[in-house]
């Protein structure tokens, strides 16, 4: 059974915006899932439909196999959604906040409360349990939402943009609470803008640009569409801008890095057989990130 | 058994929220309603006595039942306009939205806030005039009922308002300009047969004045216009407001894109 399936869905705002064009997409169980696409792209109008807080003109959806046309109640019992913008009470307490979400979904106050300690406490924030919503940071109240989201353990949780606005530590609490609820058979669709973030996470991935889905495949198979591979390469020796190796494009940084292209069909093997190559000395080779990044503006220019 | 504990979160959510903010929801209409025995009753009441059609009452005592209903009224109304626009306002309505929760249970959930304040508030004023006048009342079952009732419409109306409304001005707009100016010459501080033909005639064209007549003869026992018919209009738009709420929330009128 897939955790989500969409099929033909269209939206066209009052303003006559055209946000998806009827889209596609299907989600295995088990999944971790990136849905990704710039600004306007139709993300969020696709999340919003799945949530109920957008109407959609036309299509079907089936969230675990129930459709929402039919049961959208039970549906919802099985999603959990974690919304770009804060969308709880700033003058409830962080507690009840999330004993009060739970109450909407039908836990009872009793289970509620327990699940409310153990998702507090493991995403570190037990001891603001009695703070008002509003005078938390931008992390803590990511993490209320990512807790509220989940307080009744749904099958399916979708996050968007969940790190917006988190640091770097936190970035990599969250990334590892998350794939460990995705160890334990929940269903993830992430949207995020930090593409590392879900080329490090996602096993699966779509990318939706002016309303159409253009890309839907694997992380794997999507990362290995990139022809070139690009390498920065530290030297302890000064190197200067008319380096040049005779069959590699190489790009000077400044006088102790350089970046190489190893083109499709070549490795680092052949790098290293270059006679210049032999003449610095090496002490940090590193494959440029943000591959995905590069696929990704590749894509969406090109549906420009 | 989900949406019965949803339907209990919420209004125990909508309750939480007026005893949190108790200075801006209970503590203003013990001090208007002072005010107003203060000043209309005990100064310029004694200059006034007894009103046309309630004989043997003194001019507080018809006051009474009114300023309750001024004060049922205008709470339960802004209790479910304010609480339904702010959490539309704060997007923490989206987190009922995206629940299970039915729609007969939203609209329960967020009037129930406005009836336990509708009572809260009829219970302050009455405890505050005991201060000012004794108290008796004719049907204490017919009165319970009565405040039930008028908060109940006032509540659904105020939950229509929460639903159209786009800033807070608009959840303003009708308690200033519509609401307030009906209570007021709804029979509140005077009986219309004090009134010329054709002012009684206009002011028969205000339902308030019903709704006011119907406590009115709940608490005094006598009223000047037929408490009956003021019993069929809330009960008529109570319904007609409550399908109309429904249905809005239904197509997701304010909560829905």
């Amino acid at each position: 059974m897939k955790a989500l399936e969409i099929k033909n869905l269209k939206k066209t705002y009052k303003n006559n915006v055209v946000a998806l064009k009827g889209i596609d997409l299907s989600v295995n169980k088990g999944d971790f899932f990136a849905l990704l696409g710039p600004n306007g792209a139709g993300k969020s109008t696709t999340i919003g439909i799945i949530s109920s807080l957008v109407v959609k003109n036309e299509g079907s959806l089936k969230i675990c196999g129930i459709d929402v046309d039919e049961d959208f109640n039970s549906a919802k019992l099985k999603l959990g959604v974690v919304n770009q913008e804060f969308n709880f009470s700033q003058f409830e307490k962080v507690f009840d906040i999330i004993v009060t979400q739970a109450g909407f979904y039908g836990v009872p106050y009793k289970v509620a409360k327990e699940r409310a300690e153990k998702y507090l406490k493991k995403l570190g924030l037990w001891d603001k349990k009695d703070e008002i919503a509003r005078m938390l940071s931008g992390g803590q109240k990511r993490r209320v939402m990512i807790i509220k989201a989940l307080i009744h353990e749904p099958e399916l949780l979708i996050l968007d943009e969940p790190t917006a606005g988190v640091d770097i530590e936190l970035r990599r609490i969250l990334w590892e609470f998350l794939e460990d609820i995705n160890k334990n058979g929940t269903t993830i669709i992430l949207t995020t803008h930090y593409l590392e973030e879900a080329e490090s996470l996602c096993k699966n991935i779509a990318i939706i640009d002016n309303g159409e889905i253009i890309e839907n495949t694997s992380m794997n198979k999507l990362l290995s569409k990139l022809e070139d591979q690009f390498y920065v390469i530290e030297t302890s020796n000064n190197i200067d801008q008319s380096f040049k190796l005779e069959n590699f494009y190489c790009k000077w940084e400044d006088k102790n890095k350089f970046t190489v292209k190893i083109p499709d069909g070549k490795t680092l093997n052949d790098l290293f057989v270059e006679e210049e190559i032999s003449k610095i000395k090496i002490t940090n080779i590193k494959n440029q990130t943000n591959r995905l990044e590069e696929l990704f503006v590749r894509l969406t220019s090109k549906n420009d | 058994m989900i949406k019965l504990i949803a339907l209990l979160t919420l209004s125990n959510y909508q309750i939480r929220r007026i005893f949190r903010i108790w200075i801006q929801t209970i503590v203003p209409p013990a001090i208007t309603t002072a005010l107003y025995f203060l000043i209309f009753g005990q100064l310029i009441g004694r200059r006034i006595g007894e009103m046309p059609g309630y004989e043997g009452l003194s001019y507080i005592e018809f006051m009474v039942p009114g300023l309750i209903m001024l004060s049922v009224i205008t709470n339960a109304y802004g209790n479910v306009a304010s609480g339904f626009y702010g959490a539309k306002f704060q997007k923490a309505l989206e987190e009922i939205i995206i629940s299970p929760m039915p729609n007969w249970a939203v609209l329960l959930g967020f009037i129930s806030g406005g009836i336990v304040r509708g009572f809260l508030v009829g219970v302050v004023v009455i405890f505050v005039s005991i201060f000012f006048v004794e108290i008796t009342v004719d049907n204490i079952l017919l009165t319970i009922f009565s405040v039930f009732l008028t908060s109940l419409l006032f509540s659904v109306l105020g939950l229509i308002n929460g639903i159209f409304a786009k800033n807070f001005d608009d959840i303003s707009i009708v308690p200033t300009f519509i609401l307030t100016p009906l209570i007021y010459l709804g029979g509140i501080f005077y009986s219309i047969e004090i009134l010329s033909s054709e002012w009684q005639f206009i002011s028969k064209l205000n339902p308030i004045l019903y709704i006011v007549n119907f406590f009115r003869f709940a608490m005094l026992g006598s009223s000047e216009i037929d408490p009956m018919q003021g019993f069929i209009l809330i009960v008529f738009f109570t319904l007609l407001f409550f399908i109309i709420a429904y249905s809005l929330l239904l197509k997701g009128v304010g909560t829905k894109e």
